[in-house]
């Protein structure tokens, strides 16, 4: 059926200023050194990262900062194709799950540093399991585009 | 009703312009203190229950989401209950449906907003249609004061005696929260100060209106056995009541208020209460603006139509008077919009068991608690009391 | 720990929209466009609302029934919004009002105007609970709730 009836555009724009709170502002802080912290749970062990100021695991509040290592392995990936609002990065782009040493959770990150134009050859360089490290953003904006992108280790 | 159900435990954050912390830190603040008033950890809480105002508010979409581990969610039921004003008694009345029910035995519910965050009148906004109301919104101000408007002119109250009434309620709620340390704003006025303070939309100045404050809330909800063998001062859950209006605000009377009324009487009903203004003790009203909680008094049943004025220049409602309203400093002190329901009923439990500290009032039975959530278009109340 | 240890981040989020007016609204700024006012008429309370509803909120039955109301009728209450906030879409002064137009039986949101806005005592005298307005039309329609382009004081 034609569209008969009428639609009216109605665009929403709101501005925000969140806050960031004492461990979240030190865990950027973090990253504008090229350090990637990461808090130990002094009640169950597990080390979170991004760094929480209380584990997600047993709710307990007393936690320790540790440096994540800067490497860590593919837990999962995807290459983003299609375009939708308020993208950040124009695609083609890969999104993934990252491990990095130290930690017992996953991470979100681009990879960055490879060819993406044939997803054959993509697929074969990017496998659960692969290792891959940092690459840092030259303007520190205290962000998580700090780190540029993750890039496969040789 | 199903079976017996009682708050177990109370939390609460410092409200106020909470920038030191995140706000799933916030929340974690309240869930925190709840437990710890409890005495029960994680393990035990059955489910959780949160609200909070529409994702507009803070730009992140699903609360539920986000404060899934600040709420210790992890591995158990959520519900989600959003009414904006009304969520704090929304969320409340989940809780104890849940409970009530028999599918579980306690309950945790959480209210949070983070107002510093966003833009509070524009997010308000978007509660009316883009094609019809919207255009001519000018936030909670302008409906309020309509509101109060149409009840001062249909009631035939002379402006000047609404305006003494209205500068009393102001005095009577910023003395209150002096004595409440969890209270956003906590400074003395008089009624000069009410009166000559800033213009918002005539005839409410800034001294009648609430802050847009950061803070969380959290309630422990549990079932009669379990309220009888872990807590030694339950607050019972005597009677709720909750009713919705239509959505166009020009539809219905909203002088008379048929949904603050007839929610009031469900509660009542259910809770035995004949003569509110003899029977309760305490009444926590949701009171953003102190014109319209002269039309919350009249709607409870605590004076006649028209009369609240005069009942507010006798001083029947404040501190010492025959039924004091909001001695926590009610909303009008402290307004993070999501929590700020369940704070009502949170204060109104402290007032039933004893634990009110200096802003506790002497021998409280039965204490109300009740919100009101949208353009006027919902209500909820919530009768507690010392005794099964 | 002093504040500055904290950071705030500021952002924004913009979210367009696309919204269905269905066939009950099409038709009311369809008549708009005409300089008509409609409203629709519930088949078991048989009120009549403004704007019309494809069902009475109330009955919960079909309100298909078309009625064209009077451009004029009694202001039920107002509100002199002299406040910014983000996103306001009318230039402050306005008033923003429920106005019961003659032959509908409830308020109606909208604004009134054409008069001087910027003395407020002014504005008082002029504009009364249960006075009467009418309405005045803008030349240019867009299909829109301000096609109405005001409501005025009448004597």
């Amino acid at each position: 059926m034609a569209k008969e009836y009428r639609t009216i555009r109605n665009d929403v724009a709101l501005p925000y200023q969140w806050a960031l709170g004492s461990t979240w502002t030190r865990f950027f802080d973090g990253l504008k050194e090229e350090k990637i912290l990461a808090t130990k749970c002094l009640k169950c062990g597990k080390i979170s990262i991004p760094a929480r100021s209380f584990c997600p695991e047993c709710f307990a509040d007393r936690m320790e900062w540790v440096e994540a290592g800067q490497e860590g392995k593919i837990m999962t990936w995807t290459l983003v194709n299609a375009k939708y609002y308020g993208q950040v990065k124009d695609p083609p782009y890969v999104i993934a799950l990252i491990q990095l040493d130290g930690t017992d959770c996953g991470f979100s990150h681009y990879i960055g540093g490879i060819d993406l134009s044939d997803l054959k050859k993509v697929r074969q360089k990017l496998k659960t399991g692969t290792k891959v490290k940092a690459v840092w953003n030259p303007e520190k904006k205290a962000a998580i585009q700090d780190i540029e992108f993750f890039t496969p280790v040789k | 009703m199903g079976r017996a159900v009682a708050i177990i435990g109370t939390g609460q954050t410092r409200h106020g312009r909470r920038q030191d912390v995140c706000y799933p830190d916030l929340v974690k603040e309240a869930v925190t203190a709840a437990l710890e008033d409890a005495g029960l950890a994680l393990k035990d809480i059955d489910g959780v229950v949160l609200g909070t105002m529409p994702s507009m508010m803070e730009g992140v979409s699903s609360t539920h989401f986000y404060f899934a581990d600040a709420m210790g969610a992890f591995n158990k039921p959520v519900m989600k209950v959003e009414t904006c004003g009304s969520t704090g008694q929304s969320i409340g009345h989940c809780g104890f449906y849940w409970v009530s029910s028999g599918m579980a035995d306690i309950i945790l519910v959480v209210g949070s907003e983070k107002m510093s965050e966003g833009d509070g009148q524009a997010t308000m906004t978007t509660v009316f249609d883009p094609f019809f109301q919207r255009t001519f919104a000018a936030g909670a101000p302008g409906v309020f004061t309509m509101q109060s408007m149409e009840w001062m002119y249909r009631f035939r109250i002379p402006e000047e005696k609404g305006r003494e009434a209205a500068a009393l309620i102001s005095v009577s709620n910023h003395d209150n929260a002096m004595n409440n340390p969890y209270a956003h704003i906590r400074t003395r006025v008089t009624v000069d100060d009410v009166k000559n303070a800033r213009i918002i939309t005539y005839p409410v100045r800034l001294l009648d209106v609430c802050p847009a404050s950061d803070g969380a809330c959290a309630v422990i909800f549990a079932s009669e056995e379990k309220a009888k063998k872990i807590c030694k001062k339950p607050a019972w859950i005597k009677g709720i009541g909750f009713r919705g209006e239509e959505f166009f605000y020009g539809e219905s009377d909203k002088s008379i208020w048929m949904s603050a009324t007839e929610a009031a009487k469900e509660a009542y009903r259910q809770a035995g209460i004949r003569n509110p203004l003899k029977e309760l003790d305490v009444a926590e009203i949701y009171n953003p603006f102190t014109y319209q909680e002269m039309i919350f008094y009249e709607c409870f049943g605590f004076c006649p139509r028209g009369e609240a004025p005069d009942y507010v220049l006798k001083g029947t409602f404040k501190k010492g008077g025959q039924l004091p309203c909001c001695p926590s400093g009610g909303t009008l002190c402290t307004n993070p919009i999501g929590a700020t329901g369940l704070i009502r009923m949170a204060e109104a439990a402290l007032q039933v068991t004893g634990k009110a500290g200096d802003r506790q009032v002497e021998g409280v039975k039965l204490a109300l608690s009740h919100a009101m959530g949208g353009v006027d278009q919902f209500n909820g109340v919530t009768i507690l009391g010392s005794r099964l | 720990m002093s504040k500055e240890e904290y950071r705030i981040i500021k952002g924004q989020v913009f979210v367009p929209y696309e919204l269905a007016l269905g066939k009950t609204w099409s038709y009311f700024y369809d008549c708009l466009r005409e300089e008509k006012i409609m409203g629709t008429r519930c088949r078991k309370c048989s009120r009549v609302l403004v704007p019309p509803r494809s069902f009475c909120p109330r009955c919960f039955e079909a309100m298909d029934e078309w009625v064209e109301v009077s451009q004029a009728g009694i202001v039920e209450t107002w509100v002199y919004v002299n406040m910014p906030f983000f996103a306001q879409e009318l230039k402050i002064p306005f008033i923003s009002a429920q106005i019961r137009l003659d032959g509908s039986d409830a308020g109606f949101t909208h604004q009134i105007a054409g008069i001087d806005l910027s003395d407020f005592d002014r504005v008082r005298k002029t504009v009364k609970l249960g006075g009467r307005v009418k309405a005045v039309w803008s030349k240019e329609k867009k299909g829109s709730i301000l096609d109405i382009a005001y409501f005025e004081p009448v004597k």
